[in-house]
């Protein structure tokens, strides 16, 4: 791994901007008059908060952020003091424990108190746990809950779409008018997300980069950066569809020039691991985490948690001439909304289309909503595709879970496993 | 039965039977009867009997099974509950069940439907999505239809279709049931020595594994015998326990608590015997409807309900105060995302009514008490002992402030 200064593409600087004018609108919200709307990345409605001229908060971006910044272990304590156990999600206890010092944002700036909690409560039972302290925070805010059904039985019924729907038309919309002042247009809506569909395409075009033999880009890794975008509010913006054009034309020059993914640390030179991976990451230690990987040359050609904020791999799009329903489609077709056979199928699907070595889990303390049926999942995906499995365990934002030793010596010992399977298989080869 | 100890011992075996042998032999004795399985917290059962069903509550394995195999499907953090179930799953304990039924409580539960799915047990899983919207029109339709997917599937089996007759005729058993579970809490309240609650909780948990009529019939006879003036009072004070609705205490636990100095008036184990606060509508044209309506609106409190209009905290310090209870035990199970996070939320209710509360954690197979018998007795003394000056300093604050 060459030691070098890895210059920053323009679509970094683009991403940078991009989300610094937003903590700027929302440092300058009560001034501009600008309503803020406190929501969840998982079936977030950007869009409609779009449509309607407000501005997102995501707590959960707050809190990896904070994490990120070594600032959530003094929020999860404060949390702790208030009452809340060590034993549950500590995203929302960072949350909370950002708020109670002050609610500084990544900007250093305070981020603004909510005109309207909008719950999407999309594949994650916790989140309404979350909003419900929410609004105990700020008395008397707007409470705007949208209930997505699970996926159960594996599709979207048209009762599912309908029950969305009137939440939607009766309960969400009717909220976000009286919060923003402004009447609902259906046709502002409906540009919106034709963008929205553009950028899907792009950023599905780019995930399925990794097909080719170096991958261009690391899908977990950096892949949370490329998710950025289209998860914290800017889906449906032209500036989305800017930014994911350019990202799109730097990866397809990385794959004519067949150029391995960038890492903080520069090019990943040789390409010796192609994994896909199963949970979200750690925060506290995001890089270290990383270079457990590229200093091995291990590079993530697909992975779960990018799809958390929406599954574009089979073909879904946000579709301007229904747009409640596609609305409605979006929240269903998040990845923790879908049942376990789904999440098989998928992650069964990456590891086939990216030709994958191994498959690996980091099981995630925090979030049940992923990390109940993990170890099932990887069983029946070792049993079935034969392929070589791994297990570790992290937090998203508690660094008391993070422990490096025991990390590495289980990747260590999976990387060893994969490059024993490798020399068998040339062996085979060879003897064939 | 002919003495509430008779009613006891017959439930005690009854309520801890993890082979769920009543239940199947109740199936084996008709071709056309089917047995479902239930997860916590509610389910109505109703609709179970109309089909010439029995839907039987799987309430985890407790500390009465060692887990061997569940252990491999779930990691460290994730609650104990889920791993018991695996584990009779795997046993074969489950095997003559026809369906199982996971009501939307938490992603744990929701994942080990998938599990459930996965393992090709039953005849059928369903996910029991209820709505958290409670607007009739809204979640009310969604409701009504993720029931009909139940009867659907019920009706696959056996053939039989549902009348309203039938459904209301089980509506009328099970707000019998549970008027009668009513009736006895409100009789323990007021006299709490005559049963204690490890003795009711038996009782309380039979009525998961047996059919209706049969649970009603030991109802009544445990109501009758309890109008009798049996037991000595004690000089303990009366708590109401809270956070277990899901992932049951062991009976350890419950004993601990009562041998620490405290009767137990109300709790929420097994809540979903007691989920409709009041009785579901009976003999209307539209049962299912009636069912629906009453999910919506007649329902209690509990962590897996959205509740921004109607917040529980408020809720849990009126029961408090109806049951006269001198505080609030909060016992949740270790790593129960809804029970623990709404803890701050309702404490801090019960210090703005002046209520007092202690919190401790548990899982389902414990088997040491003794920090929880000191926690649970110092809470009991300083109450006992403390509670009157207590008070007095408080009303003379308050008038300090005023002056």
């Amino acid at each position: 791994m060459p030691d070098k200064q890895v210059a920053k593409e323009q679509s970094m600087i683009l991403q940078k901007n991009m989300l610094a004018r937003l903590f700027k609108e929302l440092s300058t919200a009560k001034g501009t008059g600008k309503k803020v709307v406190y929501t969840f990345v998982p079936g977030n409605l950007s869009e409609l908060i779009l449509a309607f001229d407000m501005l997102p908060v995501y707590p959960e971006i707050n809190a990896l952020q904070s994490g990120m910044r070594k600032k959530s272990r003094d929020f999860i304590r404060d949390a702790e003091k208030a009452g809340h156990s060590e034993d549950v999600c500590t995203y929302v206890k960072c949350d909370i424990g950002m708020m109670l010092n002050g609610n500084i944002g990544p900007t250093g700036e305070k981020l603004p108190d909510p005109d309207l909690l909008l719950l999407s409560y999309t594949g994650c039972f916790t989140f309404m746990k979350w909003f419900e302290n929410l609004e105990r925070l700020y008395p008397g805010v707007q409470v705007a809950m949208l209930h997505t059904p699970y996926q159960e039985g594996g599709k979207i019924t048209p009762e599912m779409v309908q029950y969305m729907v009137k939440q939607l038309k009766e309960e969400v919309i009717p909220k976000m008018e009286k919060v923003s002042g402004k009447k609902f247009d259906q046709t502002k809506l409906a540009e919106i997300l034709e963008n929205s569909r553009k950028s899907q395409d792009l950023i599905t075009q780019i995930f399925d980069s990794t097909k080719n033999k170096p991958s261009p880009i690391d899908a977990y890794f950096a892949g949370v950066y490329y998710i950025g975008p289209i998860n914290v509010g800017f889906r449906g913006t032209v500036e989305a569809v800017e930014y994911y054009q350019e990202l799109y034309n730097e990866v397809q020059n990385r794959v004519e020039k067949g150029l391995g993914p960038v890492t903080p640390e520069g090019e990943i030179e040789e390409e010796r691991f192609r994994l896909v991976v199963e949970g979200p990451p750690n925060w506290t230690h995001f890089r270290e985490f990383w270079s457990l990987f590229y200093n091995m040359g291990a590079v993530i050609v697909a992975s779960s948690y990018t799809k958390v904020g929406g599954v574009y791999d089979w073909g879904f799009r946000h579709n301007p001439q229904k747009p409640l329903e596609s609305l409605a489609e979006y929240c269903m077709n998040c990845y923790t909304n879908l049942n376990l056979t789904q999440r098989i199928d998928l992650l069964e699907k990456c590891i086939k289309d990216y030709q994958a070595d191994g498959f690996l889990i980091n099981s995630i303390k925090s979030c049940n909503s992923f990390s109940a049926g993990q170890l099932f999942m990887m069983r029946i995906l070792e049993d079935k595709l034969g392929i070589p499995v791994g297990f570790i365990e992290s937090d998203l934002v508690d660094p008391r879970y993070f422990s490096y030793s025991n990390i590495k010596n289980r990747l260590d010992s999976f990387f060893q496993m994969l490059d024993q399977r490798k020399i068998i298989q040339k062996q085979q080869e060879i003897a064939t | 039965m002919n003495s509430l100890d008779e009613i006891i011992q017959y439930s005690k075996q009854a309520a801890f039977d993890l082979n769920f042998a009543s239940a199947k032999k109740w199936r084996s004795e008709d071709p056309s009867r089917i047995l479902l399985g239930f997860l916590p917290v509610y389910f109505p059962r109703e609709i179970a009997h109309a089909a010439n069903g029995l839907a039987v509550g799987i309430m985890g394995a407790g500390d009465r099974l060692q887990i061997i195999k569940g252990d491999a499907y779930y990691q460290s953090y994730i609650c104990h509950m889920p791993r018991g179930v695996i584990e009779m799953a795997l046993n074969g304990n489950l095997d003559e069940f026809d369906g199982f039924i996971f009501p939307s409580i938490c992603d744990v539960i929701r994942n080990l439907s998938g599990m459930f799915q996965l393992l090709g047990k039953g005849k059928f899983v369903k996910y029991l999505d209820f709505p958290q919207n409670f607007s009739s029109h809204i979640g009310g339709e969604f409701y009504h239809n993720e029931l009909h997917q139940v009867i659907d599937q019920m009706h696959k089996i056996n053939g039989i279709k549902i009348r309203p007759e039938q459904l209301n005729k089980a509506i009328q058993l099970y707000n019998k049931n549970r008027n009668l579970i009513v009736q006895i809490c409100d009789l323990k309240q007021e006299f709490p020595w005559r049963i204690t609650t490890e003795d009711f909780y038996y009782i309380l948990r039979t009525g998961l594994f047996i059919p209706v009529e049969q649970h009603n019939q030991i109802l009544e006879d445990t109501f009758r015998f309890l109008q009798e003036d049996i037991g000595e009072p004690m000089d303990n004070i009366k708590v109401v326990v809270s956070g277990a609705f899901c992932e049951q205490p062991p009976i350890g636990l419950i004993k601990t608590i009562e041998m620490a100095g405290c009767y137990i008036v109300d709790d929420d184990f097994m809540l979903g015997s007691r989920w409709m606060e009041e009785n579901v509508e009976e003999n209307t044209d539209d049962p299912l409807k009636a069912l629906v309506e009453a999910y919506l609106n007649k329902s209690t409190f509990s962590s897996t309900i959205y509740d921004v209009d109607n917040p529980k905290g408020k809720r849990l310090v009126q029961q408090v105060k109806k049951r006269n209870a001198d505080g609030i035990i909060f016992a949740a199970p270790s790593f129960c995302d809804p029970a623990l996070l709404d803890r701050p939320t309702l404490q801090k209710a019960c210090d703005e009514a002046g209520i007092r509360h202690i919190n401790f954690q548990y899982h389902e197979n414990i088997g040491q008490f003794k920090v929880i018998k000191e926690q649970v007795g110092a809470f009991s003394d300083s109450i006992k002992l403390w509670e009157e000056p207590v008070a007095e300093v408080r009303n003379l604050s308050e008038k300090n402030t005023n002056i």
